[in-house]
């Protein structure tokens, strides 16, 4: 099997490179590219994102076919994706950090600040934060309700269906930070950096 | 809930640990990979490393340190000490680490820090502030506390706010090394001041000071050297302490 992490510029995704590669333990082949063809032929695909929902939106846009060959994956032939972070914020229809920027619009909502309570709650949200588990999601075979995962974001996820969220964290607010919806995965947290409990989501994902 | 962290923090020296962990079961005790790891086995909620080493020739050396460590250690890894650019920066990310923290660079030139928060995102830029108490106020130090630059601290972290930093890791400079805990009026005032999370950092020697960090200093994380190095405490004792004295950790 092929899992590839999607290259696309988006920041750091050595960590992310590093855990799968750990967890797959040579039993499944870790590719990193940006090459659509390798993409396409994949059997699952990550697509992670650091720094502003912007300049990733734009990073996937600047190399040409991307988005085509993601919707396609995702969309079309409903292969399994897992968005992390940013790389998950990018589902929504539209985001709101520096500029309103249309996203990728296969889950709709928006993506906008958390409410930090006139200043009360400090961002970004940065540590770890237990996660409450809403929907009996694939991605969480065998992890424990209230588990730590490792944060670090200043806007949110709002889906409009409800019904696409697996487990919220409580921070300001009740802010999303897992979605599925079909075969397209999320995390808002950092599974890769989330210990040997963060490792066990990119099993789970890796064995789907 | 969110936790508030405890981060050891390890120097590193030309690829080597100084001051390591006391350990009888190390097989080499100057490895950095080797006590970084059995720091996050142990619940460590991140990982610093500190990088001391004098001469430019040897500045490689940590590169080949966060690589070895970033494929081992899964929590997030900040490493600092020499961070003069934004080449610099892409460097450590590019070879694991999570985190970057500049110190003397953000004085100096913020561009950097500007620079960096744009390219790879607030969240793996940490400014760290080294302060000394003068009269009723702090004055940032520069190259590792030798030059004081006159500059006011509270002053400079909004300004660091405002370029782009995620964290201020603060670092009390008349604390640092004498084990009689943070200088919580120093941490209270700036994480009153700024809206980015705090780690508190220099001049711990029990546990107590590191809930007094926390509970009066307002600290988001705290970071400790020493108290973990010798063995006096393992960071599961310390987050056991927190949790007693009603600190949400994560255990």
């Amino acid at each position: 099997m092929n899992v590839t992490i999607v290259d696309y510029n988006s920041g750091n995704i050595s960590s992310v490179i590093n855990s799968f590669k750990e967890v797959a333990n040579d039993k499944v082949n870790i590719e990193v590219t940006s090459d659509l063809n390798k993409i396409k032929s994949s059997d699952k695909l990550v697509l992670p994102g650091q720094g502003s929902f912007k300049r990733c939106v734009d990073a996937l846009n600047a190399i040409n076919g991307l988005v085509d060959t993601l919707n396609e994956f995702a969309i079309t032939n409903k292969k399994s994706l897992l968005g992390i972070c940013v790389g998950l914020q990018m589902f929504a229809d539209i985001g709101y950090e520096e500029t309103e920027t249309k996203g990728l619009g296969w889950i709709s909502g928006k993506v906008s600040k958390i409410d930090n309570q006139n200043g009360k709650y400090k961002l970004p949200h940065i540590g770890w934060n237990q996660i409450n588990i809403v929907k009996d999601s694939k991605i969480f075979k065998d992890i424990e309700n209230n588990s730590h995962m490792y944060f670090v974001h200043s806007y949110e996820f709002v889906p409009n269906d409800k019904k696409v969220i697996s487990a919220t964290t409580d921070y300001s607010s009740n802010i999303v930070c897992s979605v599925e919806k079909e075969n397209i995965f999320g995390t808002q947290f950092h599974p890769e950096k989330s210990d040997k409990i963060g490792l066990k989501i990119i099993d789970n994902f890796i064995n789907l | 809930m969110l936790k508030n962290r405890i981060i050891p923090c390890l120097d590193v020296k030309n690829g080597r640990v100084v001051k390591g962990i006391n350990f009888v079961d190390l097989k080499d005790a100057g490895d950095p990979v080797e006590q970084a790891k059995i720091y996050s086995d142990g619940g460590a909620d991140e990982i610093c490393f500190l990088d001391i080493t004098a001469s430019n020739e040897n500045r490689d050396t940590i590169y080949d340190v966060v690589e070895k460590t970033s494929k081992k250690c899964f929590v997030p890894l900040t490493v600092g000490g020499g961070v003069r650019s934004v080449d610099d920066i892409t460097k450590l990310l590019n070879c694991g680490a999570d985190k970057v923290s500049i110190n003397t660079a953000a004085v100096q030139n913020p561009e950097v820090v500007i620079d960096s928060s744009k390219k790879f995102g607030a969240q793996c830029i940490v400014v760290a502030i080294d302060a000394k108490k003068k009269d009723d106020k702090w004055e940032i130090f520069t190259h590792g506390g030798r030059n004081n630059t006159g500059i006011d601290v509270i002053e400079f972290s909004k300004k660091m706010e405002d370029s782009g930093a995620g964290e201020l890791l603060v670092t009390s400079m008349d604390r640092d090394g004498t084990q009689v805990g943070y200088d919580i009026d120093l941490m209270s005032k700036i994480s009153s001041k700024v809206n980015i999370p705090v780690i508190a950092s220099g001049g711990v020697g029990n546990l107590d000071h590191l809930v007094d960090g926390i509970k009066l200093g307002n600290a988001s994380a705290v970071l400790a050297a020493s108290i973990f190095h010798y063995g006096k405490f393992s960071v599961k004792q310390a987050k056991e302490y927190l949790n007693s004295k009603g600190i949400p950790v994560r255990i």
